[in-house]
């Protein structure tokens, strides 16, 4: 199942992403006055947090070129050391647009 | 205990979460440049950050954008990316339950990672105010739109966003976020089962199931590793 990539599509896809974002914010809250969230469905929602941004970001570095490679390796160093997003992030760009310009 | 909300509330959450919104303006331009990047209109790119207000899974979406947007694999992503959200709100379901039933989802719309963390801390000290949810809310969404159209201006003036190294915002962004969090064996195994499973999931399975089969992965993993830190009550 999939949309077009037609303006309509897009924004198609968008009402989605919101809806499935918004039944998110609520949930636990509506959940919370039926059951309580158990620990072991505490633990599933944390250990798939990282889980589904570890299976984005693995074909980037599988299949990218050296240049988007390089960029998460300085993302991860800096972000390690530092602790800080933006600068994190921006070591990654730089990394990748001084890889491409030799 | 109660809660109740009001406008001086709502207020002083804006005016609290204001030093806080100006990084996520930057964020914001981040996202707006990735976006017109992977070939979303200015509009779209809106839209998106005025409607989901979420960055990582709008991140991720980008990385699904093409001829064809795999509807599946978007909600997928978007679930698994956002469902500490139900913890979130599972949290300060004591607190909240106390408002109108209106007020009460309305709030939930407005609830992001830092404004939740002050409301949490604001309930824990028996504050009765939930403004800092709704007012820390509306200052990092209206930061969020700003950084998003500054983006999309800026990213709109780039034709060789590769040169530059744009097209890698979005894994770096992922990738920031996911190593600014807590490291340890107990997210670590998660990880690299996830790894393992997404990678398997590109080579033999359809197209971008791999977030789907990497989220689960993660998720049954985290569940199999022994809970650590807290003493065993009875028999699970």
């Amino acid at each position: 199942m999939s949309l077009p990539l037609t303006p309509l599509g897009a924004i198609l896809a968008i009402l989605i992403m919101s809806l499935v974002t918004y039944l998110t914010r609520s949930g636990g809250v509506l959940v919370m006055s039926r059951v309580p969230i158990g620990p072991r469905v505490e633990r599933f929602i944390n250990a798939m947090a990282g889980s589904v941004l570890v299976a984005v970001i693995t074909p980037m570095a599988v299949y990218g070129d050296w240049g988007a490679r390089l960029a998460l390796v300085a993302t991860f160093v800096v972000m390690l050391a530092s602790r800080k997003p933006l600068l994190a992030i921006a070591a990654g760009i730089a990394t990748a647009a001084g890889w491409r310009l030799i | 205990m109660s809660a109740r909300l009001d406008w001086p509330g709502t207020l002083k959450g804006l005016k609290r979460m204001a030093p806080l919104s100006l990084f996520v303006i930057a964020f914001g331009l981040a996202f707006g440049v990735a976006a017109i990047q992977r070939g979303l209109s200015g509009l779209e790119t809106l839209l998106m950050s005025g409607m989901v207000f979420a960055g990582a899974s709008q991140f991720a979406a980008l990385e699904l954008w093409g001829p064809q947007i795999p509807l599946i694999a978007l909600i997928a992503s978007t679930f698994a990316i956002n469902a500490r959200h139900l913890l979130m709100g599972a949290a300060l379901y004591p607190w909240l339950r106390h408002l109108p039933v209106r007020q009460r989802y309305a709030s939930l719309a407005l609830m992001s990672d830092s404004n939740w963390a002050m409301a949490a801390a604001d309930y824990r000290r028996g504050e009765t105010n939930v403004g800092m949810l709704v007012g820390g809310g509306i200052a990092l969404w209206l930061a969020w739109m700003l950084g998003t159209l500054l983006g999309v201006v800026f990213g709109s003036g780039i034709s060789e966003p590769e040169r530059f190294g744009l097209d890698v915002i979005m894994g770096c962004f992922l990738l920031a976020m996911l190593v600014g969090g807590k490291l340890d064996l107990g997210v670590l195994v998660p990880w690299a089962a996830a790894a393992l499973a997404a990678l398997a999931a590109l080579a033999w399975l359809p197209e971008n199931s791999h977030v789907i089969v990497g989220a689960l992965a993660g998720g049954i993993a985290g569940l199999l590793i022994p809970p650590r830190s807290k003493p065993k009550e009875g028999s699970p």
